[in-house]
């Protein structure tokens, strides 16, 4: 067990990554790109939770994956166009079967949502494998990513000016749209999530705004499938906004809380993986696990210990 | 080039020869594992999918990973002893959060289903890639837990999927009776004082069994394909419990023996999604061709009824056309049908031909072909007891509507719409003996009386009154 923890060396694990000019460049892009790609998924993870949709996020998360594939296949190269027109062709495609399957057959939701995405990602993983040894692309790397690799990444010029690597403008980029969609759709996000008969009442139309949020998602998940893999954009999807819940119950609060929890997540993450040489996304969402762990023991709406010694016992609760 | 290509399909022969003839070894020890592999996730996925529970069954297989890696750091090596201990200790870990989240906190199912099976896995990978960096790590590629590689299936393992199998069919029959009351009712299988959480819990370790066993086969990202989809597509072919039980099983299996088929004819063919694919296609025709539930035949079915339906109501048309000459003429234009059924002309002249087709009535055409809409249409013998039939359905449950159950008399007229189409002789006569043979339906129009249907026409008296 000795072997498997090495003694932590304070100076190297927090300060040496920091140390030089050089290898502060490197690791900020790594942090900056962790802490772009949490933020991003756990903004709109808020809204994915709200509407009870977590294993839509799963099942679409892995649905693009022979999208990708065939785009990899059809250029020749993980340029990010293609790649999203693939992920989102394939997401869509994703959806429309499980809804189809869902209304047409006798299947339930869950059994509709398991067969589409499992042979969806069957279909991916075997295309992949098909591709031949490619350093860019690879089915493990695409399920945990390699966020180490994000300054490998060639970069991109302005004229002659080096603006950043293409993962980190992309994701950027993406997190910019985010930002800019939900303050501009935040009423009627909020309506379509919580009450879809005053939705339908205000004339808004439900599938379009649901259809729209899948194609963020999608967005979403090819910006940053290379960085964490698709398993753990779930993760940073769900964990934000369920840790805030504990805390806080309006919905602006929670999208706040999104920022420091990402930055904390990547940080965190960026050094428990120094400390112990393993996946750094992994490393992430570990952080963002003991995080939501403290939060249920503490948090002041329904955390553990709350309900312990302050909830008041009314009769509804006995009768539930 | 051409030689390249016999060369091919010779070894295809050969090669799926030496598949199906079993006499390799290594053969012999895939094809045992996929049957007792698709058996054991037929049979709980069975359970699992009618519990509407599928993705608890993908949670858990993503949940195992950690267990596996701390197994494998247990014991240092590949020991499928201390990995499956380990395994089952996260899967039950996963499963135990998941139900306290649901008790303390208000985080829905779903989210709680994602917390813990992303976070699991995120675990798993950390433990793994630190495992590879370890001295003893690299001996053995740990990764085939993610995506599973059956080529390095030993007999030891073979053995553990054996056991399990035949464990989780024993445990099934035995309580067969206990799980199905849990899973469709529990209120009432608490009422008769089953433990049903302690059966849940049972029902869990039985999942946990198939889903570790088959890992080294499918994987941990594909387990969930051999659980769901095989249930599934037998949840298409019944409806019953028990043959939905063995129809997932045999599913289970027959996906698990093609795709390893699939997956041995080429040198670079991973197992566990060709299993996956294998069964999404067996699902695919089931859903397609199924002769009672497939959609091909269901849609087939409901055209024939829907073409009948139309009929009817030409052949209602032609008779309101009739009543509304006041039975003065037998003959009524085609033009006049299509407007009065809603249509185009085309589609009214190729009603017009099922009539003729059927000899429900005779198409006496014009001379001047630019008028289709100038052609009539006269009822036969058989057409015109139809017509009155369809009629006469209409209007007595209209009047039954009114003056039995109380309807307005403005609210019955879309259900009779519906009705006359299936009523049948026997209940027309018991509608009639209630109402008394009535002649005059609530709209004040002419009832068909059996009488009319047989002579053919309505009496003159009578058609001259109408209103």
């Amino acid at each position: 067990m000795t072997e498997f923890f090495p003694p932590l060396d304070f100076s190297d694990t927090f300060w040496a990554p920091w140390a030089t000019q050089k290898d502060f460049a490197w690791n900020a892009q790594i942090v900056g790109m962790g802490i772009m790609v949490s933020l991003s998924c756990g903004l709109i993870g808020s809204f994915i939770v709200a509407r009870k949709l977590a294993l839509m996020g799963d099942a679409i998360s892995h649905g693009i994956l022979p999208g990708l594939a065939i785009a990899f296949i059809t250029t020749q190269s993980n340029a990010l166009f293609p790649m999203f027109i693939g992920a989102c062709g394939a997401g869509l495609l994703c959806s429309f079967c499980i809804e189809w399957l869902h209304k047409k057959t006798p299947l339930k939701m869950d059994a509709a949502l398991g067969l589409t995405f499992t042979s969806f990602f069957a279909l991916g993983v075997l295309l992949i494998t098909q591709m031949g040894n490619n350093t860019h692309i690879d089915p493990e790397c695409l399920l945990y990513g390699e966020i180490g690799f994000t300054p490998l990444a060639e970069s991109i010029y302005w004229g002659s000016v080096e603006i950043g690597s293409r993962p980190l403008l992309s994701i950027g980029l993406v997190t910019l749209v985010i930002i800019l969609t939900i303050t501009v759709f935040y009423k009627q996000l909020m309506v379509t999530s919580f009450d879809q008969t005053l939705s339908v009442s205000l004339g808004l139309s439900v599938r379009t705004i649901h259809y729209g949020l899948m194609l963020v998602l999608a967005i979403t998940i090819v910006a940053s499938f290379e960085s964490v893999g698709v398993i753990l954009v779930i993760a940073m999807l769900i964990f934000p906004s369920t840790t805030a819940s504990f805390f806080f119950t309006r919905m602006p609060a929670i999208l706040l809380c999104s920022f420091p929890l990402s930055i904390f997540y990547s940080f965190g993450g960026f050094f428990l993986a120094r400390w112990l040489d393993c996946s750094i996304a992994g490393s992430m969402v570990v952080v963002a696990m003991v995080c939501f762990g403290i939060a249920w023991l503490l948090g002041t709406e329904n955390g553990i210990l709350t309900n312990l010694f302050f909830r008041k016992r009314t009769i509804l609760d006995h009768s539930n | 080039m051409e030689a390249a290509q016999v060369n091919d399909e010779v070894n295809l022969i050969s090669k799926t020869y030496r598949f199906f003839s079993f006499a390799d070894y290594s053969v012999q020890v895939v094809v045992l594992g996929v049957i007792f592999m698709g058996m054991g996730c037929g049979l709980m996925g069975g359970f699992v999918v009618t519990r509407k529970l599928s993705l608890f069954g993908d949670t858990l297989s993503h949940a195992v990973l950690p267990g596996v890696a701390v197994g494998f750091l247990w014991s240092q090596s590949k020991n499928s002893i201390s990995i499956i201990v380990g395994a089952m200790i996260a899967g039950f870990l996963g499963v135990f959060l998941i139900s306290l989240l649901k008790k303390t906190t208000k985080v829905s199912l779903d989210s709680a289903l994602g917390l813990v099976l992303s976070g699991f896995y995120a675990l798993g990978i950390c433990l793994l890639t630190r495992i590879q960096k370890m001295e003893f790590g690299n001996q053995s590629g740990i990764d085939r837990y993610l995506f599973g590689q059956i080529t390095g299936l030993s007999n030891q393992d073979v053995w553990a999927m054996g056991i399990s199998c035949i464990l989780i069919v024993l445990i099934t029959t035995i309580f067969y009776k206990e799980l199905l009351v849990t899973g469709f009712d529990q209120g009432f299988a608490r009422s008769i004082g089953l433990p049903v959480d302690l059966i849940q819990y049972f029902l869990w370790m039985l999942l946990a069994f198939s889903v570790i066993t088959s890992l080294q086969v499918v994987g941990v990202l594909l387990v969930s394909a051999l659980l769901i989809i095989p249930a599934a597509t037998a949840s298409i072919i019944t409806q019953k419990m028990r043959s939905l039980l063995l129809w997932s099983a045999l599913l289970g299996m027959v996906a698990g023996v093609i795709g390893s088929y699939l997956s041995f004819l080429g040198s670079q063919l991973p197992t566990g999604p060709l299993i996956a694919l294998t069964s999404t296609l067996l699902f695919i025709l089931v859903l397609f061709l199924h002769p009672e539930n497939g959609l091909l035949f269901k849609g087939l079915r409901l055209r024939g009824k829907e073409r009948k339906i139309a009929l009817e109501n030409t052949l209602k048309a032609v008779y309101q056309e009739l009543e509304w000459n006041k039975f003065s003429r037998d003959t009524v234009r085609l033009g006049n049908l299509a407007k009065r059924r809603r249509i185009s002309m085309p589609e009214m002249y190729q009603e017009a031909i099922h009539l003729v087709n059927k000899d429900f009535a005779f198409l006496l055409p014009v001379k001047d072909k630019t008028l289709p809409s100038e052609n009539t249409l006269s009822l036969s013998p058989t057409g015109w007891s139809e017509a009155c039939r369809i009629v006469r359905n209409h209007r007595l449950w209209e009047l039954y509507l009114t003056n039995e159950v109380q309807y307005a008399a403005d609210h019955v007229h879309e259900d009779a719409e519906k009705i006359e189409h299936v009523l049948g002789d026997e209940t027309v006569r018991k509608i009639e003996r209630i109402l008394s043979n009535p002649r005059t339906d609530p709209h004040g129009k002419l009832i068909p009386s059996q009488q009319d249907i047989e002579q053919g026409y309505i009496d003159k008296m009578i058609a001259k009154n109408l209103p």
